[in-house]
């Protein structure tokens, strides 16, 4: 039944529909009405919903209901994610399926997304939906996929995802590949069998002193390069014989595809592409995208972070130019000029044209 | 340290097993010996500490055990007492 | 005269101590010589066995010597960070509240690192037992100053002693959750000599039986020998804990089926 919902509403649902029983956060505007739906909705489904005392306890928290085998999940904006990040290392170490949902307050967090964020040598996947609809899918799929691989997937929202009210259906989605048993979930019931666990991120074994941190993280890269080979995803819209080849994400990307759409309905040659995937990236599927166009421009709200990526992806054959930049309301959210289609198509048609744009200052057209 | 035993006192109601090779050496059980029957050896286990040694007298009550950091007791209880050894007298040695 | 203990005796005799509890794997640790960890670890498992409660526990381990005796205790486990296992342990038992949670930390761990967690989750009332390993000292890095260290006390990081105008006040962190509404059971006890390591083990006992009674908050606090941290020679050390810590850190219980003792 399609019914009218915020983003954090239609969220919230969608992860209750994936089976999540556990949620604990802290609240920070713009995370807060998703910590909300949760604590309305959570006790209705005999799950728990935590007012954690902190953002390093929430995510402790869900990192002890996910080490029991439920689905958990945890959550806040860039700055609580902050807080979080030495646990989000040890949990990808530790190999416990959680979800944590970034609301962020803008697109300045998409380092501490994609780069792990945290000590150590690691990733976790992200995934960051356009819209309230495909939100509603991506936070299904990122319960799936942790539990797949028995990895921390991060979904990356922001302002706009959480309270933009879409109609929308919310109901449990299947998935073609069957999950892993949960063996390795802790329950109590192998005491004194010789058997029992230890879910550790430091690769301490049972029965055996010390630890062997080079093979146990051979072991663990092992994983994350076989997730990075198989979990990229991406949308792209008239890619053949676009000279100019537009790539933005989550809800920026919505104001890039429409002007993409707009442009191509009058005959002007761009293109479309999106990382839905923020980690993995899909370098492989934005190369061959950006592989006849004559320019690649990134539309980031933030000073320049995903260009990184989008230049490691095409390594040279094309010039990447900036064509984002900050761009934020005065409380510092990600409201600002440049979500504005006309902005938008202005800074396309400037970098078609091989003109240069402000990146910095919001709007601003040089 | 230890007083010397009367020959009542070398009656011994139980005993124990111990796992000289993993002891560290601390000496924690010998204070804690209600009877005072546990000494250190003059010797050195493979790992190069001087462990416990048991006289006669030892009545099972197992405080070493507890107070052990690397579990190297394992205490018995005789059904019956054993008698201690006949008083050593320098004098009658051969 | 010696008496033979390489094995056990001819003699008609029974057996009334293992050499580890039934709940550990090994006995092989690296841990110092008069260490009083492993000492209040056997406790602990013995005092789980003895509730016959081994099928049903799960333990939350924090950052600290004592996280090298996991590879030899057989219960499911969760390795938490650095102060962090209240936490965890609050997000496990609330998807199974049917097991016995505890946590197994040092004071560094606990009273420094993460006193917020267990003061948050003593208050929440959460059901679950949290045991604090009090050595007074950070035991891993070589001796250091932590936040239960007792004034006077010489550490690396102060050298002098533990000097209240300069370094301030330890936090007897017993007797602070012991007065918050959540906590049902609160206990301080002392593995320094025999008589103290029982009545740590049957301190276990009521806390898990608290536990599993569903009142709430539990609190077992062991004072343990760290001979190396305390620069004392091992056998020095359960007297040490009895002058210096244990007049400080005081051991009994302190709340009883959520009452305090003695109020």
């Amino acid at each position: 039944m399609r019914a009218l919902m915020e983003g954090s509403e239609a969220i919230a649902e969608a992860a209750i529909a994936a089976g999540c029983r556990f949620f604990a956060g802290y609240p920070m505007t713009p995370f807060t009405e998703l910590l909300e739906s949760f604590a309305k909705r959570l006790p209705e489904e005999d799950g728990a919903c935590i007012n954690a005392e902190s953002e390093i306890e929430a995510i402790g928290m869900a990192w002890g209901a996910a080490a029991t085998g439920a689905r958990a999940a945890t959550g806040s904006t860039g700055q609580g994610l902050s807080l979080m990040q030495e646990s989000m290392s040890e949990i990808t170490r530790a190999e416990i399926p959680i979800v944590v949902f970034n609301m962020a307050r803008g697109q300045g967090d998409y380092f501490q997304a994609t780069r792990g964020g945290g000590h150590g040598d690691y990733r976790h996947i992200v995934l960051a939906p356009i819209d309230v609809t495909e939100a509603v899918d991506l936070t299904q799929l990122a319960f799936h996929l942790a539990d797949r691989w028995r990895h921390p997937v991060l979904v990356y929202g922001d302002y706009l995802l959480a309270h933009t009210a879409e109609a929308v259906s919310v109901s449990p989605a299947t998935f073609d590949e069957a999950l892993p048993e949960k063996d390795w979930a802790v329950d109590g019931s192998l005491g004194g069998s010789g058997r029992s666990r230890n879910l550790n991120p430091i690769g301490m074994q049972k029965g055996t002193k010390g630890i062997d941190p080079d093979s146990f993280w051979r072991r663990l890269q092992e994983k994350q390069d076989a997730i990075e080979a198989a979990e990229q995803r991406f949308e792209a819209e008239h890619v053949d014989g676009a000279e100019l080849l537009v790539v933005a994400f989550g809800t920026m990307a919505r104001f890039a595809r429409y002007v993409v759409r707009e442009l191509r309905e009058e005959g002007v040659p761009v293109g479309y592409f999106r990382p839905v995937s923020l980690w993995p990236f899909p370098s492989r599927a934005l190369a061959e995208a950006a592989s006849g166009a004559r320019r690649v421009a990134c539309l980031e709200q933030n000073a320049g972070q995903m260009i990184d990526d989008v230049r490691l992806a095409v390594l040279g054959s094309a010039p990447v130019v900036s064509i984002g930049g900050i761009s934020t309301d005065a409380a510092g959210f990600g409201i600002g000029p440049l979500l504005d289609p006309a902005v938008v198509r202005e800074r396309i048609e400037a970098a078609l044209a091989g003109r240069e744009v402000d990146g910095v200052l919001g709007g601003a057209i040089a | 340290m230890t007083a010397p035993l009367s020959p009542a006192a070398t009656v011994s109601r139980g005993t124990v097993v111990i796992a000289v090779d993993r002891c560290k050496g601390c000496e924690l059980c010998v204070p804690a010996c209600p009877p005072a029957v546990l000494s250190m050896s003059s010797q050195h286990n493979a790992i190069g500490f001087a462990y416990p040694e048991l006289a006669p007298g030892c009545t099972g009550c197992g405080a070493c055990l507890l107070v052990c950091p690397d579990f190297c007791f394992e205490v018995h209880r005789f059904e019956e007492p054993e008698p201690g050894p006949p008083p050593e007298d320098p004098a009658c040695a051969p | 005269m010696k008496i033979d203990t390489s094995s056990p005796p001819e003699r008609a005799a029974r057996k009334t101590g293992d050499f580890a509890s039934a709940l550990q794997l090994t006995t092989d640790h690296d841990l110092c010589p008069g260490c009083g960890e492993p000492v209040a670890l056997r406790a602990l498992l013995d005092a789980v066995e003895s509730l016959g409660l081994a099928q049903r526990a799960i333990g939350v381990v924090g950052i600290g010597c004592y996280t090298a005796l996991t590879s030899l205790i057989d219960l499911d486990l969760v390795q938490a960070l650095h102060g962090r296992a209240p936490s965890v342990a609050t997000g496990a038992k609330r998807m199974r509240p049917d097991t016995l949670l505890f946590t197994l930390q040092g004071d560094g761990d606990m009273v420094n690192e993460g006193l917020q967690e267990v003061i948050h989750t003593a208050a929440r009332g959460e059901n679950l037992t949290c045991v604090l390993l009090n050595n007074g000292v950070f035991g891993e890095t070589g001796g250091h100053m932590t936040a239960t260290t007792v004034l006077g006390q010489r550490t690396k990081n102060s050298l002098e002693g533990r000097d209240a105008s300069y370094h301030g006040h330890p936090i007897l962190i017993g007797d602070l959750l012991a007065r918050l509404g959540g906590t049902g059971y609160v206990a301080r006890g002392s593995v320094h000599d025999a008589a103290g390591v029982a009545r740590t083990r049957r301190y276990f006992e009521r806390a898990f039986e608290s536990q599993m009674r569903g009142e709430g908050f539990s609190f077992v606090e062991v004072l343990t020998m760290c001979p190396t941290g305390w620069f004392v020679p091992t056998r020095e050390g359960p007297g040490y804990l009895d002058e210096v810590l244990g007049s400080v850190h005081v051991t009994g219980e302190l709340k009883v089926d959520g009452r305090l003792v003695g109020a």
